[in-house]
């Protein structure tokens, strides 16, 4: 039996790993076009900066590979034929496969920008595009960074680090404002302006203008104003990477459909990762693009490329990122914008780079999330989970304190001015 | 929608391994600052000063030696503030695998090469030192009454290392309560006790005795002949320091270690672990992080206990029998292992290499202390490193910038909690981790 993993991200890693154990038997296969071996896609921007080497950044060891005996393939494959079950790489070659999981990641979403295509354009998602941005800043004397999220800030950081005056630009009124609510966004938002960047809400990319040559010379934003600069950066989001499927019959919405157990209407092939949607049955399909959901889902799909009856449960939706120095963290659900039904209670000292909020529903903790605080995973989502109540998560707050040792711990504070609001 | 492609790679596979990613050239030169360019000067005419005493082409006395040392405090204290005043408190991810003198380059090389001198100098031919020696004799009289000798100079150097680069470090980690907390208490326990008060005691004709040092990390202590010599020192001090070192050894060590871990000695309080948590921050990265040195690792310290262990036994059955075992090869057993291990290992290699394998070669291979620490830490200890849930996303920070080249990253990724004889507690994987995953003083 022949396995093949399309993909070798920490989806794809995984699943190899995983099906090794299930299946020490099998052949396995894991291909690639970005990377020979595994790495870190969110530690880029630590080699940019040259905090890590990329070597630095693999999860495992390289000998791992050979001893598990999974065989490492590079090469883009631009053809999946179902019916003869093989895939076609760009070079002609041809490698068949018994099973085949698509771990294809994402792409950075292009929306017809014109002038996208010009030089000094790109966005920041993988190697490739690492290496050319180092050459893409030589010319750079100002850089723009269209999008307000969590790669944009990390790629604004990035250019900043090197002396680059950054500009961002922001659709929504706060920075992430279709994920963080207001308070957090505009907190966010204040401290990336201290921190020296150009940051303009609720202005958008209407196009990016050439100079002539094929090079970028600048943008003009929807409020219509011309902003010179040398570099471009796209980071307004991203969405699954479906290039290889073309033609091949594996039905796709937004991304790879596939059930619980992370099969595709296609026998024998089954996807995981940022690529993945699952059906729920519900009204909206699971489209999870971070690593720990890339991880669980690899997992998954071993179980199932092995044969072995398993499903993905979600559990408590969790997530963490890094603004500049300020780090956040969100438990559960805390949905940007008030909502029925729903009571947030908010808490903030910008001063001491601190927030945090919960959101209670029905008299039940639903989510929680802390601006320049850490919690504690195993404790937050056990009271999401159990529907704690309001009073009892503010009791707990100690426990649940996952700051370093001799850090302020303002638990006494929070806890005392959130009573406050809620009566 | 379209896949950015990549213009300059499209043609061939982008090799990845051979790429170095150097440091991206940017059209706007980084500029070496007014405050830098002062503090630049001052560290030159400090070390030029030394070094034109070293010749004997400036006397002694105040004049040089306020002008030597206070150039370079000057430059020293003014070079981090030039560099992080102005910066936010978090991490600094500041171009360390870019620069030579922090990657084994030629300015790294060098720096090598220059510490390693300097100790062999140090050791086997202080003579040629003889004109920095005098230049530090006014403080010498003022603390001990007496002329300086060589350990007088480099006592006085080394605290002033832990001095400078610990406000460096207090700068550079200032959002971080660990760090300059951790980073006071090395400065106070090497310039308090390691340097000040031993002078002090000499100044009253009490032994000189460093109370942060112990068996078997100070070998001495425990061994008949300077056992003896404490404890028959008239006044009750002598006697003191005798069972304070017995005390520290069988008592506080094994107690504070259950309670704290290691790290309360070996990144708190000992004078090496001061030097490597300061003046070696900036090669911390260096430590080699492959399951071979760390098989190597085990086999080299445990051995040097073990050789520790049974010659102070061998030692005290000796001097029990009054010479009858070993007659005068205890002597040369104390001078061998003197040579050996208290300065080819912790001072020439162990601080000469600080630029060449990182600062805690000595710590990681040969310090007896922290191989019996370490089995305490493993064994008998409530100290772990707390991974939070499944919220490590493998990005490496943590194992690259562990200075005891342990691989957090490979029990972070599993969910597992960090517990390792060699860990010393320094704190720095918590304070690199972009995403908070790692809390230190996890019980059991
Ligand atoms: C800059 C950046 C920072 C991030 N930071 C975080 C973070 O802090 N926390 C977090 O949770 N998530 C973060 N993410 C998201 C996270 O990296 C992704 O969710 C995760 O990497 C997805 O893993 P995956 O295995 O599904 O896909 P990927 O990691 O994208 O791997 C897919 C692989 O498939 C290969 N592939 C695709 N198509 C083909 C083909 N046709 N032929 C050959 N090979 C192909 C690609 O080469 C690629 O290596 C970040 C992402 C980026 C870009
Ligand atoms: S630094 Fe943090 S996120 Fe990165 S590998 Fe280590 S524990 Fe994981």
């Amino acid at each position: 039996m022949h396995a093949v993993i399309l993909g070798n991200g920490v989806s794809g890693a995984t699943a190899a790993l995983r099906l090794r154990e299930l299946r020490p038997e099998w052949r396995i296969t894991m291909v690639s076009g970005e990377t020979t071996y595994p790495y870190s896609r969110p530690a880029l921007m630590y080699v940019f900066m040259g905090h890590m080497r990329y070597r630095d950044t693999k999860p495992w060891p390289d000998s791992l590979w050979a001893d598990r005996r999974i065989e490492l393939l590079r090469g883009w494959v631009s053809e999946i034929d179902t019916k003869e079950r093989s895939l076609k790489f760009e070079d002609g070659n041809r490698l068949g496969y018994d099973r085949l999981l698509l771990a294809t990641g994402s792409r950075p979403n292009l929306f017809g920008w014109p002038g996208q295509e010009l030089k000094g354009v790109q966005g920041l998602y993988s190697l490739q595009d690492l290496a050319l941005l180092r050459e893409n800043v030589k010319r750079a004397r100002r850089a723009v960074v269209c999008g307000g999220g969590l790669i944009g800030i990390e790629l604004a950081e990035m250019l900043h680090g090197l002396g680059l005056p950054v500009t961002i630009l922001a659709r929504e009124e706060w920075y992430w404002g279709n994920i963080l609510p207001r308070e957090e966004g505009r907190f966010v938002s204040r401290m990336i302006v201290e921190e020296g960047f150009d940051l303009r809400l609720s202005t958008g990319l209407s196009e990016i203008l050439g100079d002539g040559e094929g090079r970028v010379r600048g943008v003009r934003t929807s409020e219509d104003e011309v902003l010179d600069c040398q570099l471009v950066g796209l980071t307004a989001g991203v969405s699954p990477n479906l290039a290889a499927l073309e033609g091949s019959g594996i039905p796709t919405r937004r991304g790879i459909l596939v059930d619980r157990s992370l099969r595709t209407e296609v026998e024998g092939v089954f996807a995981a990762g940022d690529c993945a949607e699952i059906e729920t049955g519900g009204d909206r399909n699971l489209l999870q693009q971070v690593w720990y959901t890339g991880k669980a889902q690899g997992r998954v799909a071993a179980a199932s490329l092995a044969g072995i009856e398993e499903r993905y449960e979600p559990g408590i939706w969790f997530n963490s990122a890094k603004f500049l120095g300020l780090e956040y963290q969100v438990y559960g659900e805390v949905p940007n914008r008030p909502g029925e039904g729903r009571r947030h209670l908010y808490w903030e000292d910008f001063e001491a780079r601190r927030a945090f909020r919960v959101v209670e529903e029905g008299g039940a903790v639903c989510g929680m999330d802390i601006l320049g605080g850490r919690l504690r995973h195993r404790v937050c989502e056990s009271w999401i989970r159990e529907g704690r109540r309001l009073e009892e998560v503010l009791e707990g707050l100690g426990e649940a304190c996952f700051d370093p040792e001799f850090f302020p711990r303002p638990v006494e504070r929070i806890r005392k001015e959130i009573r406050e609001v809620a009566g | 929608m379209n896949q950015i492609r990549n213009p300059l790679l499209q043609e061939t596979l982008f090799d990845e391994e051979a790429d170095d990613f150097a440091a991206p050239v940017s059209p706007l030169p980084r500029r070496v600052t007014p405050l830098e360019g002062i503090a630049y000067l001052l560290l030159v005419l400090g070390s030029g000063g030394f070094l034109a005493s070293i010749l004997g082409w400036i006397g002694g006395g105040w004049g040089s030696f306020l002008f030597v040392f206070g150039s370079l405090t000057a430059g020293g204290v003014l070079l981090p503030w030039a560099r992080y005043g102005n910066t936010s408190p978090g991490v600094k991810n500041d171009r360390t695998f870019f620069r030579g003198i922090s990657t084994r380059g030629i300015t790294g090389w060098a720096a090598g090469v220059l510490l390693t001198g300097f100790y062999v100098v140090l050791y086997w031919r202080s003579d040629l030192l003889e004109g920095g020696i005098r230049l530090v004799d006014p403080l010498a009289l003022v603390l001990t009454g007496e002329e300086a000798g060589k350990w007088f100079l480099y006592g006085f150097l080394y605290s002033l290392a832990v001095l400078l680069f610990g406000f460096r470090m207090i700068l550079r980690w200032r959002g971080n309560p660990y760090q300059i907390l951790r980073t006071f208490s090395v400065i106070f326990f090497q310039l308090g006790l390691a340097f000040l008060l031993p002078h002090l005691l000499a100044l009253f004709e009490q032994p000189e005795f460093y109370f942060t040092y112990f068996w078997p990390l100070k070998t001495e202590y425990l061994w008949p002949s300077g056992f003896r010599w404490l404890a028959s020192h008239p006044g009750g001090l002598g006697v003191f320091m005798a069972f304070w070192g017995l005390a520290m050894t069988f008592l506080a060590t094994p107690v504070l270690t259950y309670f704290f871990g290691k790290r309360w000695y070996c990144s708190w309080v000992c004078g090496c672990g001061g030097l490597a948590e300061t003046m070696g921050d900036p090669w911390r990265h260096l430590s080699n992080k492959s399951d071979a040195v760390w098989r190597i690792e085990r086999i080299s310290i445990y051995t040097i206990l073990a050789v520790v262990t049974a010659g102070t036994a061998v030692l005290w059955i000796n001097s029990a029998m009054e010479g009858g075992l070993l007659g005068t090869l205890s002597q040369g057993f104390a001078e061998w292992y003197g040579f050996l291990i208290g300065s080819l290992f912790a001072g020439v290699i162990g601080v000469g290499f600080y630029p060449l394998m990182g600062p805690r070669v000595w710590c990681r291979f040969g310090c007896p202390m922290a191989a019996i620490l370490g089995l305490l830490q493993v064994k008998a200890s409530r100290f772990r490193i707390e991974t939070n849930g499944g919220q490590c996303m493998s990005c490496g920070n943590c194992s690259t910038y562990c200075e005891m080249g342990i691989d957090v990253r490979s029990y972070a990724q599993k969910g597992d909690p960090i517990l390792r004889a060699s860990c010393v507690g320094c704190g720095l994987c918590s304070s690199v981790c972009p995403r908070g995953v790692l809390r230190l003083g996890g019980r059991k």
